[in-house]
């Protein structure tokens, strides 16, 4: 069992601009209508950085930012990063050109192609030197994400930021990976309750998996919940919006929630 | 930290499938580097490439794993006993009860590369064939390996380039430290595809001749292929003469495909790992470079190194004799020193002629035989992410 508490959210999604914006619709007090992804800035890096950087990294180091409380210095945070399919756009171009005869791939997309571009693009925007890792686990990276963040606060002692994220990649590739949109949630785990606590989580692993996996109630959060692996976290994301209890499966993971107000 | 035993551990690289081949290799100077002869790439380099996968698919259940990355994994879980050892943690523990994380950069990708020679004119279709998940995605190798071992904890990739299986030790540690787990199948693979040959090569990064760690004309990487395992389980469960002591992590927060030029998230992690372990500088008996046998990198390393060692401990780097086995190198080198403590030995740094001048740490360009108790294990990667560990002998 590990017990955590939730200092910050981030939340991006098409008609989903950030935490702040999006707690009525999450809390189900505002009804969900879709739209567009908002722009991302990606700001905190420089401004060469930024240029080089994909939409995929802009919008985990975007949905990061939002998880920050003032006060809270990146550079004292650890961080954890989980994608299903990381950097897809690059990756496709990779492998365009791979089939052409010339196979001459450009240094910039090469480096940015690598699963952790969005955790050291993050380390560079920050100058954070704290450990920083990068997963994958297909539809559970928002879980195991959520555990190994969890884990390594709790083991440390230390604070740590999930990033999910998951873009859908492009064609050819989508139609074997038919993701919904994109979509990135962030959360600032701490080892121990302090004055910016918004709720507290008790995380377990099952020997069981679990029929009753968290849903959304309304019908286009539960399309992108289950269109995108980082929207997993949605009903987690609705329970701290409603700043209600609740028990929640992701497969073989169980979290207690419990809001702290 | 706790300690963690390793029960059980292997390797399949260049150098040979199981530890006695590896072993033989390191004691007859036997490098795995070959002139490229991976098919279908025409690079003027040199490659560590483990022969006979192309020969050995994945049948049965699994079959709808098979990809060059998952037939490395599974011919490196079938040497040494591994598969035996894993099944006996099995029966003891539970198999939900054991974790499996493991490292990857590329994953199954060669099958999207070819996916990509054979789209539909018409439409731009993949071919029917292609099947995304079990091949591409990063998590593909997670997903075999807990799977063909039937295990049914916690079970994630870590994907941070060339520092991945390395990584796996921390996390590992970690979630055996806070109770959801009594035990992990950590280790990494990584196979030979077009997207790191031809990327590397771009970024200038690639030697045509057998890469020179830490030697003055050293001008570059040779890539290399391995699947490496580990089991680790408390030292009250677990029976084994080494034990993971230490493990540090950090980022350079510099470049993302530079190391920071004084090596100061080198030296972080370093510091980090022993500090964790519990040890002094002097405890260290030898150091198990990440030496890529790049200009920028090793000058880094050796200014990490030399910053906390001075010239006191033997290094060596084992690219010379696999190559760089990029999201496997980490395993690599974590055996490899398994190797040097039980065998007593410090590996040479192969096809290291002159050392590099401005290289100030004692590089090791003949093997030494020697008592080696404890080992310091290093793996950099893309992104400026570090993560080193230590290795001791248990009493």
């Amino acid at each position: 069992m590990i017990r955590v508490f939730v200092e910050g959210v981030g939340i991006i999604g098409p008609g989903l601009p950030s935490w702040n914006e999006s707690r009525e619709i999450l809390a189900g007090r505002q009804a969900y209508a879709g739209g567009e992804l908002p722009r991302l800035l990606a700001g905190r890096l420089p401004a060469a950085e930024r240029r080089r950087s994909t939409a995929v990294t802009r919008l985990a180091i975007d949905t990061a930012e939002q998880a920050l409380p003032p006060g809270i210095n990146a550079d004292g945070v650890a961080t954890v990063f989980s994608s299903s399919g990381g950097e897809v756009e690059i990756i496709h171009r990779i492998f365009e050109e791979l089939a052409t005869p010339e196979r001459l791939i450009s240094p910039t997309q090469f480096h940015n192609s690598v699963h952790n571009a969005a955790s050291g693009y993050w380390s560079i925007a920050t100058g954070s030197r704290k450990a920083s890792t990068s997963l994958s686990c297909f539809d559970d990276s928002f879980a195991m994400g959520l555990l190994e963040t969890a884990g390594q606060t709790s083991a440390e002692g230390t604070r740590a930021l999930l990033v999910a994220y998951d873009f859908p990649p492009l064609q050819p590739i989508l139609r074997a990976r038919p993701l919904l949109a994109p979509f990135a949630a962030s959360l600032l785990l701490a080892p121990a309750p302090s004055e910016l606590k918004l709720a507290e989580l008790v995380i377990d692993f099952a020997g069981a998996d679990s029929e009753d996996a968290a849903r959304m109630q309304d019908a286009g959060l539960e399309a992108l919940r289950l269109g995108n692996p980082a929207a997993r976290s949605l009903p987690l994301l609705a329970a701290l919006a409603r700043s209600e209890c609740a028990e929640l499966s992701f497969g073989r993971l169980r979290v207690k929630l419990t809001p702290c107000a | 930290m706790q300690p963690l035993v390793l029960s059980a551990f292997t390797l399949t690289s260049s150098l040979g499938r199981g530890l006695s081949a590896t072993l033989a290799a390191l004691r007859e100077q036997r490098s795995g580097l070959r002139y490229c002869d991976f098919p279908g790439a025409e690079l003027d380099t040199y490659i560590g490439r483990v022969e006979g996968i192309e020969n050995e698919p994945i049948n049965g259940r699994l079959s709808d794993y098979d990809c060059r990355n998952n037939r490395l994994a599974r011919i490196g879980l079938e040497q040494d006993g591994f598969t035996d050892a894993v099944e006996s943690a099995r029966r003891r523990y539970g198999p939900e009860r054991i974790a499996v994380i493991l490292g990857t950069s590329t994953s199954g990708i060669l099958e999207t590369e070819s996916a990509y020679r054979r789209r539909d004119p018409e439409t731009g279709a993949l071919p029917p064939d292609f099947r995304y998940r079990q091949t591409q995605n990063t998590f593909s190798v997670g997903d075999f390996t807990r799977r063909y071992l039937d295990l049914h904890g916690p079970a994630s990739v870590v994907s941070t380039a060339c520092s991945s299986s390395s990584k796996v030790f921390a996390s590992a540690a970690r979630l055996i430290q806070t109770g959801l787990c009594d035990a992990a199948v950590v280790g990494g693979v990584d196979s030979l595809c077009f997207t790191t040959l031809y990327g590397f090569t771009a970024l200038e990064l690639v030697s045509s001749t057998p890469c020179r760690p830490a030697d003055a004309e050293r001008n570059g990487i040779s890539i290399g292929e391995a699947a490496g395992f580990a089991l680790l389980e408390k030292p009250d469960r677990g029976d084994g003469d080494i034990a993971l002591l230490g493990y540090g992590e950090s980022a350079d927060a510099y470049h993302m495909s530079s190391p920071h030029p004084d090596g100061l998230g080198a030296a972080e992690a370093m510091a980090k790992a022993m500090n964790r372990a519990g040890m002094e500088r002097e405890a260290i008996d030898y150091i198990n470079l990440h030496g890529t046998a790049t200009k920028a990198n090793d000058t880094a390393e050796d200014k990490a190194v030399f910053s906390i060692f001075g010239k006191g401990v033997p290094c060596s780097s084992i690219k010379g004799w696999t190559g760089h086995t990029l999201g496997s190198a980490g395993i690599v080198n974590v055996v490899v020193s398994c190797l040097s403590l039980r065998e007593s030995f410090v590996p040479r740094s192969l096809n290291t002629g002159r050392v590099d001048p401005e290289i100030a740490s004692w590089i090791a360009t003949e093997e030494l035989r020697r008592p080696v108790r404890t080992v310091l294990s290093n793996a950099f990667g893309f992104g400026g992410n570090n993560a080193s560990l230590v290795l001791g002998k248990q009493l």
